[in-house]
């Protein structure tokens, strides 16, 4: 046995736990495109339904794609951890030889790049459709590559506080979406900011405050609330 | 792989269990160490489950302490369940992933990996050759239960927690898995274990522990 046996080290396994969850995303491809269509559909709703001047279509883009972003963001927040919880993956994982924190943090990578980066990578095209200006839509793709990133680690709190319990939809709303508030208001600031000729830079570096306190404790919450979850 | 070059001992102190309101019991003392089995019996309701997540460190106990090597398992958290493998109610594996990828992945979250050969052919042994790619939801309950055992052929680690691992297998796989208790056991592992089935083992440290309600 001991031929065939090898250790591997903690990249190694964080990589692979990242891996896992990308690839079982990707055979349940539903779950994922639903939400990205969501986005798209939900955003473009808009323009059909406030007629057509130009002005105000570029004036309410800003909030209108932000709060689209932060809806379908939460939409997909059970995603992260129910099924694993469901199964007992989420066990399994808390019982590696790795910290349940950077377990964590890889679970939310993969929620990110799954359903974060997606939107980034489309929001400027929906941009298109409210007249936004090259500079806005720029700037607009930026934020959201921030903000999708803090509001999947902001995400990941409710995610993991409602573990366990019915009718988690409406709960995970009720609890996220007043945390995702600042970044909201940075994010769509700093679009707002482009279109009214000021630099973006102040908003855009809040919002990296933001996501920098995300990042330091939203996995640490997360796991924390994992635990108990899991008693 | 000989289990007994490291001494290990796990051991519970005065252990209170709650569960909801309901004291499951208190004032709970045993050691387990090298080459022992604990088996735990009890009637549906007593704490098993419940105590084996506790030793795990999943759930805190009401009172008392677990110690591995002496040290608290709450203070050690993955430097304690390194040396663990648990195999709970729930499979634990994923539906969508095919055997292969879920025994690798179970594997590799303790940092252990082999080639694939090498698990297809423990898989084959266990009877799923004809399954290996396929996703395991396509499996009936006592493949995926083989699926979550082969764990115990390929991982190197000394303390297996095993809750029911019995369950959903037929006669053949009790078989296999009752040689692989013991022929760890007498390698120096340990285990802990529960099962509605009455059986002995064939092991000299053999302890059968009853919860009474």
């Amino acid at each position: 046995m001991a031929e065939t046996n090898q250790n591997i080290g903690t990249f190694s396994v964080l990589w692979r736990i990242l891996a896992r969850d990308i690839r079982v995303a990707l055979r349940r491809q539903s779950d994922v495109t639903a939400v990205f269509f969501f986005f798209i559909i939900a955003a473009s709703l808009f323009p059909l339904g406030s007629g057509s001047d130009p002005k105000l279509l570029s004036a309410m883009a800003p909030s209108v794609l932000w709060v689209t972003a932060l809806l379908s963001c939460m939409l997909s927040l059970p995603r992260i951890f129910a099924s694993d919880y469901a199964d007992g993956t989420l066990e399994q994982l808390v019982l590696s030889n790795q910290p349940t924190v950077l377990i964590v943090a890889m679970k939310i990578l993969a929620h990110w790049l799954l359903s974060g980066l997606p939107l980034v990578l489309v929001a400027p095209l929906i941009g298109l459709q409210f007249n936004l200006t090259g500079d806005q839509l720029q700037v607009l793709a930026l934020s959201l590559l921030m903000g999708t990133l803090a509001l999947s680690l902001i995400g990941s709190i409710g995610a993991t506080l409602t573990l366990g319990i019915r009718g988690t939809g409406v709960l995970i709303a009720i609890l996220v979406l007043p945390l995702y508030i600042p970044v909201l208001v940075f994010g769509a600031g700093a679009v707002n900011a482009v279109a009214i000729g000021m630099s973006p830079n102040g908003a855009l570096s809040l919002l990296g405050g933001v996501l920098a306190l995300a990042l330091v404790f939203a996995p640490l919450a997360s796991s924390a609330a994992l635990r108990i979850a899991l008693e | 792989m000989d289990f007994s070059v490291n001494n290990h001992t796990l051991s519970a102190t005065n252990l209170a269990v709650v569960r909801g309101e309901r004291m499951l019991f208190d004032k709970l003392n045993f050691t387990l160490r090298n080459g022992g089995v604990i088996y735990l019996q009890g009637a549906n309701g007593s704490g098993k489950t419940t105590l084996l997540r506790t030793l795990c460190g999943l759930s805190q106990p009401y009172a008392g302490n677990i110690d591995w090597n002496g040290e608290s398992i709450a203070s050690l958290a993955e430097e304690y369940s390194k040396h663990l493998l648990y195999v709970g109610h729930l499979p634990g594996i994923k539906e969508d992933l095919t055997a292969l990828e879920n025994l690798q992945f179970s594997l590799a979250l303790q940092g252990a990996a082999v080639t694939n050969s090498y698990a297809a052919e423990v898989l084959s042994m266990l009877g799923l050759a004809k399954g290996l790619n396929l996703p395991t939801r396509m499996l009936s309950q006592g493949q995926k239960r083989r699926v979550v055992l082969a764990r115990l052929w390929l991982q190197d680690l000394p303390l297996w927690i095993l809750d029911e691992p019995f369950t959903a297998l037929d006669a053949a796989a009790t078989d296999l898995l009752k040689q692989k208790i013991e022929s760890f056991a007498n390698a120096g592992g340990m285990v802990m274990m529960t099962s509605h089935q009455d059986f002995s083992l064939n092991v000299p440290d053999f302890l059968q522990l009853k919860l009474d309600i």
